[in-house]
């Protein structure tokens, strides 16, 4: 198998991988559990470097990827018959979904290699890995795909094998309950997206995103369209008026489950921003709906964190303060598509965009690592209550540290990189609108409270619980988010200028992604 | 458990049901239907004589990891069929007019319907056909583990 192949179909590989480790997974599992093991990390790692391969491929090239299914050759995405019109299951890869895919794929290998030590006494073992396996599947598809339907069902994969893990642990029927809860209100959610699909076909005949934002005449019709897209992905992101199912979900999921939901939400804002930007960004009023989604995020910023500040449930505080760090991105997105076309976009649009995207990365690198580490304390003492819990430090040394690096990032510390993204964004949202800018510091202040009230009563203090420190595979999950805070933090211009600025960049610029499909993508 | 007439009749449909599912899943490339809907019928069988017999007979005939097998192993198929065309891209259906195994050359204009052709579409089929009868199979199970018999 040459590079420039490898390269090439890439695309597919990436869904290809999970997809069939998945689906080997139950029959592997049926004869040997050790090679189960290594059978999912080894297709994690590989899905890990095939998401680096794409995104190196996307920062060289300077454009996006287009790789057709089915299609003779693989990049024809306008065949000479058909007139015109891209046919066929279309993955459109530019710098957003490539960033995207990595920050799927590398909390996915985190939380793959945490689950082999904390799921070890649970039964149905090779289901959980096969659902862990088809909800990457979701969200790799959900972001690399360029094609509306296509996104509809990858998100259906993504919500049902979401609701499944979910009630993994049954946990008295509290677990089932809360995925049940998820599952109707994703559904009814994807029905609404469906419908608002179908508004679109009716009206331009396509279902590609390029095709029907070069056609996108921004109708009465389209505004219903966007109002039911804007709502049903706001909802699966978890903003605030829309939340009610985030506490729950990411409460009551195990340990790494939680972990990965923060990144199947953020497939969901992905898709928001997509259909924003790419879809409706030619011919829409950008200003409205960026301040809508301003609104959204302001009010999910300060909604969450004051809600989480009076949890004493250690992972729906932490599920709270999911909703809260979400409120940044849509804002610092918001920002940036409010401005979007006018000279503002330039002075401090594109960097308010920049902080948004960078939020992404580093909220899921550190609110993984910090569902990874209520994981820990729920596996070793058995409880998620914050004031059965005290002087864990004493003998979780290294969860005691991880924990700290988390939380001080979510809260804005420096050297960490939730610092990074939070001065980008205070400061070009500063000049957007001032009121928003202290807002977000005032959220933030909230956060390091809530947090050192966390670690207080779960790590300080007297020793109540005789506990040991967990297992090396859970630790070691633990240390791969953890590098990545630290890489991001001591070196935010690596980040910035490899991954954040070009992802920004290719959002901002719908033209060249339909240039790029409807010009026949080879 | 039903009747001795009802449990007659249902041996007997059960292999029409049987016979006609493979049918739709056979026929898909050429008629309405086709892997996911020929599994549903398979499975509606599974679900009548379920009805018709005891469950605790039913769990003797009809075993759960035989059905979760069939599910695996349609995906696989599935899946691994998707692959077998990534020489060109991901799904290539490279049977199609090649002249192998469901690879009849089809020209312009009316046929009867030949179903010795289109390519890897037939084989996706069975595949989706067999994964779905699994499916639906274990649900069924499922749904009648805790049933009671009633007096």
């Amino acid at each position: 198998m040459s590079w420039e192949y490898l390269v090439n179909h890439s695309p597919a590989l990436i869904i290809i991988v999970p997809l069939l480790a998945a689906f080997g997974t139950p029959l592997i599992g049926r004869f040997s559990r050790k090679a189960m093991y290594i059978w999912i990390i080894a297709s994690l790692t590989l899905t890990e470097i095939i998401a680096i391969i794409i995104l190196h491929t996307v920062y060289i090239s300077g454009k996006p990827m287009v790789y057709v299914m089915g299609a003779n050759p693989y990049n024809m995405a306008v065949p000479p018959d058909s007139g015109g019109i891209p046919i066929r299951i279309i993955f459109t890869v530019d710098a957003f979904s490539s960033f995207m895919a990595f920050v799927a794929s590398t909390v996915a290998l985190a939380g793959g290699i945490y689950s082999i030590s904390c799921e070890a006494q649970q039964s149905a073992q090779e289901k959980y890995y096969a659902l862990l396996l088809l909800m990457l599947v979701g969200m790799l598809g959900m972001v690399l795909t360029g094609d509306l339907f296509n996104f509809f069902v990858f998100l259906e994969i993504n919500s049902l094998a979401s609701a499944a893990l979910v009630s993994y642990r049954i946990d008295k029927g509290l677990a089932v309950e809360a995925a049940f809860k998820y599952a109707i209100i994703s559904s009814i959610g994807a029905l609404a997206f469906l419908f608002g699909i179908g508004i679109l076909y009716g009206e331009y005949d396509a279902l590609n995103m390029a095709m029907i934002a070069s056609r996108m005449k921004f109708t009465d019709l389209d505004k219903i369209v966007m109002a039911l897209f804007t709502v049903t992905l706001g909802m699966k992101a978890g903003a605030i008026p829309m939340h009610y199912w985030v506490p729950d979900g990411y409460g009551k999921a195990p340990g790494a489950i939680s972990a990965m939901l923060v990144t199947a939400s953020q497939a969901s804002l992905y898709g928001l921003f997509r259909v924003s930007f790419t879809v409706f960004g030619l011919a829409a009023n950008t200003a409205t709906l960026g301040w809508f989604i301003i609104m959204l995020g302001v009010l999910s910023m300060f909604v969450g964190v004051t809600m989480a500040l009076i949890q004493h449930d250690i992972k729906r505080l932490m599920a709270y303060h999911a909703i809260s760090q979400t409120g940044y991105m849509l804002l610092g997105v918001g920002v940036g598509l409010a401005t979007l076309g006018t000279a503002a976009f330039n002075q401090y649009g594109l960097a308010a965009m920049e902080g948004g995207i960078f939020h992404i990365i580093n909220h899921a690198m550190y609110k993984g690592l910090l569902f990874l580490t209520a994981g820990a304390v729920i596996y070793r003492v058995g409880t998620s209550d914050l004031n059965k819990m005290g002087g864990l430090a004493h003998t979780m040394k290294y969860t005691t540290i991880f924990f700290m690096i988390g939380a001080l990032s979510i809260a804005g510390i420096p050297p960490f990189n939730g610092f990074a993204s939070k001065l980008l964004i205070y400061e070009s949202v500063y000049q957007f609108n001032p009121v928003l800018s202290i807002l977000a510091m005032i959220v933030s202040i909230l956060t390091l409270a809530s947090f050192v009230k966390v670690f207080h009563s779960a790590f300080m203090g007297p020793k109540i619980h005789d506990v040991k420190e967990v297992p090396k595979s859970m630790l070691i999950g633990m240390a791969i988010l953890t590098f990545f805070i630290i890489l991001f933090g001591l070196f935010p211009n690596i980040a910035l200028n490899y991954l954040v600025a070009p992802a920004a960049k290719a959002l901002a610029n719908p033209l060249g992604y339909i240039a790029r499909v409807l010009g026949g993508g080879a | 458990m039903m009747s001795k007439i009802v449990r007659t009749q249902a041996s007997f449909l059960y292999t029409l049901i049987l016979i006609f599912g493979f049918y739709i899943v056979a026929h898909g490339h050429l008629t309405p239907g086709g892997g996911f809907q020929g599994g549903a019928v398979i499975a509606t069988g599974i679900a009548l004589i379920v009805v018709a017999y005891k469950f605790e007979n039913i769990k003797g005939w009809v075993k759960k990891s035989m059905l979760t097998t069939a599910e695996s192993i349609g995906l696989l198929a599935f899946i691994i069929t998707g692959i077998s065309g990534i020489g060109v891209s991901f799904f290539y259906n490279w049977l199609a007019n090649s002249g192998l195994l469901f690879g009849r050359v089809v020209h312009y204009g009316i046929n009867p319907g030949y179903i010795n052709t289109a390519g890897t579409l037939p084989i996706m089929n069975l595949a989706v056909g067999i994964e779905v009868l699994g499916g639906l199979g274990v649900i069924i199970m499922y749904f009648l583990h805790y049933a009671k018999e009633v007096k």
